[in-house]
């Protein structure tokens, strides 16, 4: 109910200001944009039968069209990276943005190949309608077990609402990476990272999972 | 037992001078050791046993299963509430045990959700960093894995204090807490497979997950915001 008010509250201001109307899939709030988006990957995903015998390429592709247009793939590898973003020269920038990337998809798709039948609790969201960096919050429901918060840190951007991460249970997937990033750039430089990622996304390929 | 014990502490002096130098974690070369022991017999044991039982009991029994010892852990999550002065959240638990062990049939069913009594997620460890109590140094015990110092005293009190102790005759107890842990584990299988795929470092990659983790639970998921880890970690010469 809250949402909708921000919404209209957003648009009066916009037409209040003289600002040209933006394209309905940008305007979206962001709450609504991930209950949308995630409820239409789940469907897909239902009625898929090939994704669902286990198929991860469609999978991948799945989230390639689907979710990946809504995620800031340059703010994520940016803050996993931290201090050494600033160290990297452009094509180097370039290359970490493209395997980080390419890892966070598989890692996603692991994680809905595991979504079974658990309910979603979208949760209403609590920022003003002038915030630019919201939080909106899921929570996955399964019998027995504390819900399991998934929070998704957003950002407005000129092209939308755009995710820049992720925390899962309270766990922040930037975060978490960048101890990991931090060791290899100490170890071998920013060259033995991009090295280190692409080396790690090959193994999947292959199949098998590598890892220390 | 004292000379494993001995060469375990020769291991660590060793291992001391080749650790990524994490102030959280200042026992790495021993934790790694423990973690790679841990890795066998997970490999070998724990995953093999909960993949059979995933494979042989239905979906529909193993939630029965789930609810069943959730039900024994509602008893101290609520005490653990007591402690940390949520009242209304304790009382909740202790709500959930009462209609779950009766309406529920000894736990199976978990009826207090659905009547608006949520489950939590409550131990010793995060009642003592309720207290204020540090994490202390990263710390993998054998077997139980991922811990620290202050967690680890918590697990120690969880599990003495677990009303399953109290289950005579012992060869009973003792199947009840192997099923316990074979569900934990079956729970955990996808989130291990993800594990395996997402991190460069498998060690590193738990040991902040972890960190992350019992922050926020300690505080009930709304942890205050902290210093960047690159602010306060010095930098090593090389």
């Amino acid at each position: 109910m809250k949402n909708r008010r921000n919404l209209v509250k957003a648009l009066a201001a916009a037409l209040l200001l003289g600002v040209a109307p933006v394209t309905p899939a940008q305007d979206a709030a962001p709450d609504q944009l991930v209950k949308t988006v995630t409820l239409e990957v789940v469907e897909l995903i239902a009625k898929d039968k090939e994704i669902r015998a286990g198929n991860r390429a469609k999978l991948v592709q799945l989230i390639d069209a689907k979710v990946l247009p809504h995620f800031n793939f340059g703010a994520m590898t940016a803050l996993a990276l931290g201090q050494n973003w600033n160290k990297a020269n452009p094509e180097q920038k370039k290359r970490l943005m493209e395997e980080f990337r390419t890892l966070l998809v598989r890692t996603y798709a692991s994680a809905l190949a595991a979504y079974s039948e658990q309910k979603l609790d979208f949760r209403p969201l609590r920022a003003k309608a002038t915030d630019t960096d919201v939080t909106v919050q899921v929570r996955v429901l399964q019998p027995g077990a504390q819900p399991v918060p998934i929070d998704y840190s957003m950002e407005k951007t000129a092209t939308g609402w755009k995710v820049y991460d992720v925390m899962v249970g309270g766990v922040s997937l930037v975060a978490n990476y960048r101890t990991e990033f931090n060791n290899v750039v100490r170890d071998s430089g920013i060259d033995g990272l991009v090295k280190n990622l692409s080396a790690k996304n090959r193994s999947l390929d292959s199949g098998a999972p590598a890892s220390k | 037992m004292r000379a494993a014990l001995v060469l375990l502490l020769l291991a660590a002096g060793c291992a001391s001078t080749s650790g990524d130098g994490d102030p959280r974690d200042p026992l790495e070369g021993v934790n790694r050791r423990v973690y790679r022991f841990n890795e066998v017999v997970d490999v070998n044991v724990a995953q093999p046993v909960a993949r059979a039982y995933t494979r042989v009991v239905p979906n529909e029994i193993r939630d029965r299963v789930r609810n069943f010892f959730g039900n024994i852990g509602d008893v101290f999550i609520g005490v653990n509430n007591f402690l940390q002065g949520k009242f209304e959240e304790g009382v909740g638990d202790w709500a959930r045990v009462a209609f779950n062990s009766t309406i529920g049939l000894f736990g199976i069913h978990d009826v207090a959700s659905d009547m608006g009594y949520e489950k939590h997620n409550e131990d010793f460890g995060q009642t003592f960093g309720r207290w204020g109590a540090r994490p202390g140094p990263y710390l993998v015990l054998p077997l139980l894995g991922s811990s620290d110092a202050r967690d680890a005293l918590g697990t120690g009190l969880d599990i003495y204090s677990d009303p399953m102790g109290e289950v005579r005759p012992y060869h009973l107890q003792y199947g009840l807490w192997a099923l316990r842990f074979t569900q934990l584990r079956a729970d955990l299988l996808d989130a291990s497979r993800i594990l395996e795929e997402a991190a460069l470092d498998k060690y590193v990659f738990q040991r902040d997950a972890y960190l992350q983790r019992r922050r926020s639970l300690v505080y009930d998921g709304h942890p205050p915001r902290e210093k960047e880890p690159e602010d306060e970690e010095p930098q090593k010469p090389r």
